[in-house]
């Protein structure tokens, strides 16, 4: 087997983005053998441990386990995944298990690696779930894109069948379940859990109406449902192998264990990085000689987005907040899908707020009008700012039909300087999922601080201009 | 009907035998379409209907909402590149201009050799690798033009660059239409087999456990 690599300055060359900064790794034990990926690896460094220590508990302890530990869901909502799994109806069966790997929120890059680099850990995590939840099949959602982590699957539960892992009688014992692999085919929307299952189903990836709020009462052909994130389940074997107490032995009271964060933008060393939650700050994360060894070229830092596209800004002053879900949207933000994004001085705001828009604009599915439509007129009047085809009445424009996606204060961190208080995280929304709303997050960010960018650009009147009659 | 090959028919029938409803094989039969000629033909809207138990309209519905299905011949290679938000701040777009001007074409259209299909994507997920770009959804990090002058020329000369993606990836680059080279493979004696929804009522037979392992397992 090959030795684990990792070059002088934190790269490895197999697993590329992640830097192993000598923090606990929960998550990446594994990341750092060239073969982490197999089974024959897996098996040497405990492996299906924690399958082995669930089977031998009945699976209401197992659940109980789950529940205790406090596990957050790492998909951008932070539900917890005990908690979740609860909601299931009571003598209602068969229940299903969706694993939801279609990661696709701007900046966001770890379960892709952990269905690379580890399928192995994840495909224990779901045994594990299916065991205590009594889940009959489990669909491994994986998107479109993403034909490495698709072939690493593949292999991975091919291995697994062969060596009675999964299937028919799981190691001998008359706990039985397929996994089965399940591709996308390109479509952001389809990560939201309602609408993962529409695309099971073999529909167009549209939200469903809520309520239900939990496909754990009613989801895949109307049946109880959990949705799980791939980094979520990837925590399992760990747990169950460690116990809740070990694992809240890391991370905060209210968030324990480690995340994967993806710092990606301006900073000197980019990388996803496995950080005990709620002890890091942004500051170590951005700035820490382990971490990203600050901002490239020693540039002033801008701004930067907490948790994936869909997040409010941040800014210099947030640096110290902690790694934690509950204080990030107290301070009007969220963690979302651990994805950092910094953007240092030379950035051009209003390029970013419209690239960012333009992507909602994209991939909106079209079932809300409020999103459907807004989301285009936010991304025609954001352009047009940008071309220099802007009027003064834009601005007020922009965030009025943002309003109209989101009504109410829309969360947005604070501003000392202008004496501006924050708005806490979630905000408000005309649709059915939070896709419109998000791309509300952008435009109050940079409006709200960057106004004078967006002022400059406009150089055009109010005024309708007179066509005239002759010319007519 | 027959659009598919005789080894591709044997492939859906074992697929929609996953799925407790065969509709929920329309996604992966449609890849399977994609992956014989290139691209999602009317005629295998009609059979994938047929094999589904919905109509050639619902298929060609559910198809149409992604956008990685093409219902029209595109290139041999689908160069995808990344201009969103992390690949933005780090050339993403200048790469993209690279990129069509190097092909000659502009986004979401193929060179004149149906060599190559370019395309302006959406975040996929390499962003601390940024700017990327994929072929064929083979990923290539940290680009720059000079690695995709050389991915050009590796294939425009038949070999395969998947190497140069520093992705940790390696092998053949796949025609268009192929994502994992690999299958899952489900030996039947080892299935589990499908619960379907209308079998109501019955629990689980592991519940309440514990589950007995095999002293061997």
């Amino acid at each position: 087997m090959a030795d684990t690599c990792q070059t002088s300055d934190g790269y490895v060359p197999h697993a590329p983005g992640y830097v192993a900064n000598g923090g606990p790794t929960l998550l990446t034990s594994r990341f750092l053998f060239e073969d982490s990926h197999t089974l024959e690896r897996s098996m040497h460094t405990g492996g299906y441990a924690g399958l082995r220590t669930a089977l031998s508990r009945v699976p209401a302890e197992v659940h109980d386990e789950v529940r205790q530990a406090t596990l957050l869901g790492r998909g951008g909502a932070g539900f917890p995944a005990g908690v979740k799994w609860g909601f299931c109806p009571d003598g209602v069966w068969p229940r299903y298990l969706v694993v939801n790997g279609d990661e696709s929120e701007p900046g966001t890059y770890k379960d892709r690696l952990l269905m690379e680099r580890d399928p192995h850990q994840l495909i224990e995590g779901c045994l594990i779930a299916c065991y205590a939840l009594g889940l009959s099949q489990c669909f491994l959602y994986v998107r479109g894109e993403m034909a490495l982590a698709q072939e690493r699957i593949a292999v991975a539960l091919n291995e697994a069948y062969e060596a009675d892992l999964v299937g028919a009688n799981v190691l001998g014992s008359d706990f039985s379940v397929d996994i089965v692999l399940h591709w996308g085919a390109g479509a952001y929307i389809v990560g939201e859990e309602t609408a993962l299952i529409e695309s099971l189903e073999g529909n167009r990836g549209m939200p469903r109406l809520k309520p239900p709020y939990f496909p754990a009462a009613i989801g895949l052909y109307g049946q109880p449902t959990i949705v799980n994130n791939v980094e979520t389940l990837s925590n399992l074997p760990w747990i169950m192998e460690n116990g809740a107490d070990a694992y809240k032995g890391y991370g905060s009271e209210a968030s324990p264990g480690t995340r994967l964060f993806a710092v990606s933008g301006h900073v000197s060393r980019p990388g996803v990085y496995e950080v005990e939650q709620g002890v890091t700050t942004f500051r170590d994360l951005f700035y820490g000689d382990d971490y990203c060894r600050g901002i490239r070229d020693g540039n002033e830092l801008k701004a930067f987005i907490p948790g994936g596209g869909s997040a409010p800004w941040f800014f210099g002053e947030h640096l110290d907040l902690p790694l934690e879900a509950r204080t990030v949207s107290e301070a009007g933000s969220m963690l979302g899908s651990g994805a950092i994004v910094v953007m240092d001085e030379t950035t051009d705001a209003v390029k970013a707020c419209l690239r960012l828009v333009r992507f909602y604009a994209n991939e909106s599915c079209g079932k809300c009008a409020p999103c459907r439509e807004g989301t285009s007129w936010e991304q025609k009047i954001l352009q047009r700012i940008h071309d220099g085809e802007g009027r003064p009445s834009d601005i007020d424009l922009l965030l009025s039909v943002g309003n109209h996606i989101s009504p109410g204060p829309y969360p947005v961190a604070s501003f000392d300087a202008e004496g501006f208080e924050a708005v806490p995280f979630p905000p408000s929304q005309t649709t059915i999922c939070p896709l419109g709303p998000s791309s509300v997050a952008p435009i109050t960010s940079a409006i709200r601080r960057f106004r004078e960018e967006f002022e400059a650009l406009i150089t055009r009147s109010d005024s309708i201009p007179v066509v005239s009659e002759a010319g007519a | 009907m027959g659009y598919f090959s005789e080894a591709n028919e044997v492939l859906a029938a074992e697929i929609i035998d996953r799925y407790p409803r065969p509709r929920s094989a329309v996604i992966p039969l449609l890849h399977l379409a994609q992956e014989q000629e290139g691209w999602v033909t009317r005629e295998a809207m009609l059979q994938i209907a047929d094999l589904t138990g919905v109509t050639a309209a619902e298929v060609l519905g559910t198809g149409s909402f992604y956008e990685m299905f093409k219902f029209h011949p595109v290139g041999r290679y689908m160069v995808n590149v990344c201009t969103n938000i992390s690949c933005q701040l780090l050339g993403g777009e200048e790469l993209l201009d690279h990129v069509e001007s190097t092909l000659g074409v502009s986004a979401g259209d193929t060179t004149e050799d149906g060599m190559f299909t370019v395309e302006d994507v959406e975040c996929v997920a390499a962003c601390t690798e940024a700017p990327c770009f994929t072929v064929n959804y083979r990923y290539f990090h940290r680009a720059t033009p000079e690695v995709f002058d050389q991915v050009v020329s590796d294939l425009r000369d038949g070999h395969s660059p998947v190497e140069r993606g520093s992705a940790g990836d390696s092998g053949d680059m796949p025609e268009h239409g192929t994502l994992g080279r690999v299958r899952q493979e489900i030996p039947v004696d080892k299935m589990a087999g499908v619960v379907a929804p209308e079998k109501a009522g019955e629990q689980p037979v592991w519940l309440p456990g514990p589950a007995e392992v095999d002293a061997d397992g």
